[in-house]
C-alpha cells in the first residue's frame, strides 16, 4: 500500500459516507482543495456550505445545522478552525451539539508554510471543553474507520489530520475500537512508546534502531477521552514510557498521559517528546520533525540517553 | 391564553410579562432588566401571533423557531414562555438559582425550548443560519426568527453571518435588533456607533425594516412584510427604550444589568400595572 495523507484518506471517507448517510452535511470555509472536502462537495453539491473565510460563523452555522438533525462536518486547517474556541465553546460544546470539527494541517508536518498554518495547540485548546472527543488517526485505514465512528457517534467531535503522506500501518478498520489505543508493537519491559497520528510511524520507525530494547509502540487515535487502562498497563510492564506528538507538549497527548500516570500513583518516569513549548516554522517537514526531536532518529537518539 | 392575540391582548400580555421579569430579577437579585424590558413586546407578539409551537413536543420538525442572541435578555423570554405555559410561573422565581433550569444566560440542553445555548455575544445569527439552512435542506416552510441586541452587532462573527445568509437566499431568516442604544459602558453610539446601521444591512443584501419594537401593529407588520421575501432574509431594526415600561429604568444605563430592591421592585410592578404606590 502506498503513503497517503489523513486528510486524503477523509476526503474520499467522507464522499463515501456521504451516501450511506443522508444527514451528513459538509462546511468548509474556502479550504476544500486542501482538507480534501473538495470530494464530498463535487458528489453532493446540494450538501456541500462553502462559508468563504469565515470560520466562527462556520461553527456557528454548524451547530444550528446539528441542533436541526443534520450530521455536520466544519472543514479547514485546525490552527484556523480550533482557534474559534468561543463558538466552538459555547455553540458547540456547552450546547451539545452533534458538530464534528475537521482541523487538517496537524502540526510541524504542515511544513513549509510555516507556523502560521500549523495546528500545534489545537488539542490543548479543545481538550478542556467537557463532551468533545479528540480523533487523531495514524494511517489510512483508522482515519476511515474514525470518520466512520465519528458520523455515527452523538457529540461534537474534533478529528486532527495530516497534509503530509504516511505508512499504511493496518489492514482491516477493524482495529479501530472506540475509546480504546491499539497495541500496534508489543515489546519487553524496557520502554514503550505511546504516540498519535503522524509520530505513530515514526516511533515504530525508530524501534528499528532500538532494537535491543524492544519497545512497545501505542497508538492513542483518541486523545480525549483517553484509555487510561492502556496507559497504566505500559506503565506497569515498561521501566520508561515516552510519549511522541506533533503538537505543543503542553495539553496534548503528553499531558493526557501524565495526568493518568500521576493520578494513579504511577512512579514510571514519562518523557514527552514534541514541540517544547515552543512557536514551529518553514521548512520541509521531514527536516523540521529532525529539529524538533519527533522525527525516528531523533526518537531513537532520546530513548538510547534513558538507559 | 388567547392563539391569536389582538394588540390589546398582546399588550396586557406583555404588561403581565413586565411584571414577571422584574420580580423574577428582584427575587435572584441578579440579572438584566433594561434589555429584557426592551425586548419583551417583540417576544410577546412573536409567541402570541407568528410562532407555531407544541409546548408538549418541543422537537416538533414543523416548528417556527426562536433564537435569543442576545442572551442576557432571557427573563424576558422566560416570561414569555411561562405565559405560554411552556415552563409555570412558579418556575420564573428560580431564576439563576443553584440547580434551576432557569439559567441566567439560555441553555439548550436542559431547557431544548429556548432552541440555542446564547450569552456569548453575537453567535446567536449563525446558529440561526444553520437551523435556516436545515428547515431549507428539509423543504420546511417554518420561520427562524433570531433576536439580536444592538451592543452585539460589535461582534465579528455578527457580519460574517450578514455576508453569508443572502448567499444562501434563507428568506426564512427573520432577524430583529433590539436597537435600545443600551450596552454595558454606555449609549452603544458612544462605545462603538454602529449608525448607519440599516445601511450595513442594506449593502449586505438583506430586506431591512425600520419600526417602533414597542407598537405591536408594527411589529405584526413587519413581520408580514418579511415573510414575503422570496430571496433576501430579513433584518427588522426595532427601535427600543431600555428599560422600557419602568418610568425610572428607561434610558438609564445602570439598569442595564442591576436587579431592583424589593420597595424599587414594588415602584417598577405597581407602574406597570397602574396602580399608585
Amino acid at each position: 500500500m502506498s503513503d497517503k495523507a489523513t486528510r486524503d484518506s477523509f476526503g474520499e471517507a467522507i464522499k463515501a459516507l456521504g451516501a450511506e448517510f443522508p444527514k451528513i452535511v459538509v462546511l468548509d470555509a474556502d479550504l476544500s482543495v486542501s482538507t480534501k472536502s473538495v470530494h464530498f462537495a463535487k458528489a453532493f453539491p446540494e450538501r456541500f456550505i462553502q462559508m468563504g473565510i469565515a470560520e466562527q460563523n462556520m461553527v456557528g452555522t454548524a451547530a444550528g445545522l446539528a441542533n436541526s438533525g443534520f450530521i455536520p462536518f466544519a472543514c479547514s486547517f485546525g490552527c484556523f478552525v480550533a482557534s474559534r474556541y468561543e463558538t466552538i465553546r459555547v455553540s458547540v460544546g456547552y450546547s451539545k451539539s452533534n458538530v464534528k470539527i475537521v482541523g487538517t494541517h496537524a502540526g510541524l508536518g504542515t511544513g513549509e508554510d510555516g507556523y502560521t498554518q500549523m495546528a500545534l495547540e489545537d488539542i490543548n485548546v479543545l481538550r478542556g471543553l467537557p463532551g468533545m472527543t479528540i480523533l487523531q488517526p495514524s494511517d489510512d485505514v483508522t482515519t476511515r474507520a474514525a470518520i466512520r465512528f465519528a458520523a455515527t457517534h452523538v457529540g461534537p467531535v474534533y478529528i486532527r489530520l495530516t497534509r503530509q503522506k504516511l505508512p499504511a500501518l493496518y489492514q482491516s478498520e477493524s482495529v479501530f475500537e472506540p475509546w480504546k489505543g491499539i497495541v500496534l508493537k508489543e515489546g519487553g519491559g524496557e520502554v514503550a512508546f505511546l504516540a498519535s497520528g503522524a509520530t505513530v510511524s515514526e516511533s515504530l520507525k525508530a524501534c528499528d534502531k532500538l532494537s535491543k530494547l524492544n519497545p512497545w509502540v501505542a497508538d492513542f487515535h483518541t486523545i480525549k477521552p483517553i484509555d487510561a487502562n492502556l496507559i497504566l498497563k505500559l506503565a506497569k510492564t515498561c521501566k520508561k514510557l515516552v510519549t511522541v506528538e506533533d503538537h505543543n507538549v503542553i495539553g496534548g497527548l503528553g499531558s493526557a498521559v501524565a495526568e493518568v500516570l500521576a493520578e494513579a500513583g504511577s512512579s514510571t518516569p514519562l518523557l514527552r517528546l514534541g514541540v517544547q513549548d515552543t512557536y514551529g516554522e518553514s521548512g520541509i517537514a521531514t527536516d523540521l520533525y529532525e529539529k524538533y526531536g519527533i522525527s525516528a532518529n531523533q526518537i531513537a537518539a532520546r530513548v538510547q540517553e534513558l538507559f | 391564553m388567547p392563539e391569536n392575540a389582538s394588540v390589546q391582548e398582546l399588550s396586557a400580555i406583555a404588561n403581565e410579562c413586565r411584571a414577571d421579569i422584574i420580580r423574577m430579577i428582584e427575587l435572584a437579585q441578579s440579572g438584566h432588566p433594561g434589555g429584557s424590558l426592551s425586548a419583551i413586546d417583540i417576544i410577546t407578539t412573536l409567541f402570541f401571533r407568528e410562532i407555531k409551537m407544541d409546548p408538549k413536543n418541543p422537537d416538533w420538525e414543523d416548528r417556527d423557531r426562536f433564537i435569543l442572541s442576545k442572551g442576557h435578555g432571557v427573563p424576558a423570554l422566560y416570561a414569555v414562555l411561562a405565559r405560554k405555559g411552556v415552563i409555570t410561573r412558579d418556575d420564573l422565581w428560580t431564576l439563576r438559582r443553584i440547580n434551576s433550569k432557569l439559567q441566567g444566560h439560555p441553555d439548550r440542553v436542559i431547557m431544548p425550548v429556548v432552541e440555542a445555548s446564547t450569552g456569548s455575544l453575537g453567535q446567536g445569527l449563525s446558529i440561526a443560519q444553520g437551523v435556516a439552512l436545515a428547515l431549507k435542506l428539509q423543504k420546511k416552510s417554518a420561520h427562524v426568527y433570531c433576536l439580536m441586541g444592538d451592543g452585539e452587532t460589535q461582534e465579528g462573527q455578527v457580519w460574517e453571518t450578514a455576508m453569508s445568509a443572502p448567499k444562501y437566499k434563507l428568506n426564512n431568516l427573520i432577524a430583529f435588533t433590539d436597537n435600545n442604544n443600551g450596552q454595558i459602558d454606555g449609549h452603544v453610539t458612544e462605545v462603538m456607533d454602529l449608525d448607519p446601521l440599516a445601511d450595513k444591512w442594506r449593502a449586505f443584501n438583506w430586506a431591512v425594516q425600520e419600526i417602533d419594537g414597542h407598537n405591536y401593529q408594527q411589529i405584526l407588520d413587519a413581520v408580514a412584510k418579511a415573510k414575503k421575501e422570496t430571496t433576501k432574509p430579513s433584518m427588522i431594526i426595532a427601535h427600543t427604550i431600555k428599560g422600557k415600561g419602568v418610568s425610572f429604568m428607561e434610558n438609564n444605563i445602570g439598569w442595564h444589568g442591576s436587579a431592583p430592591s424589593k420597595a424599587e421592585a414594588e415602584k417598577a410592578i405597581a407602574e406597570i400595572e397602574g396602580r399608585k404606590v
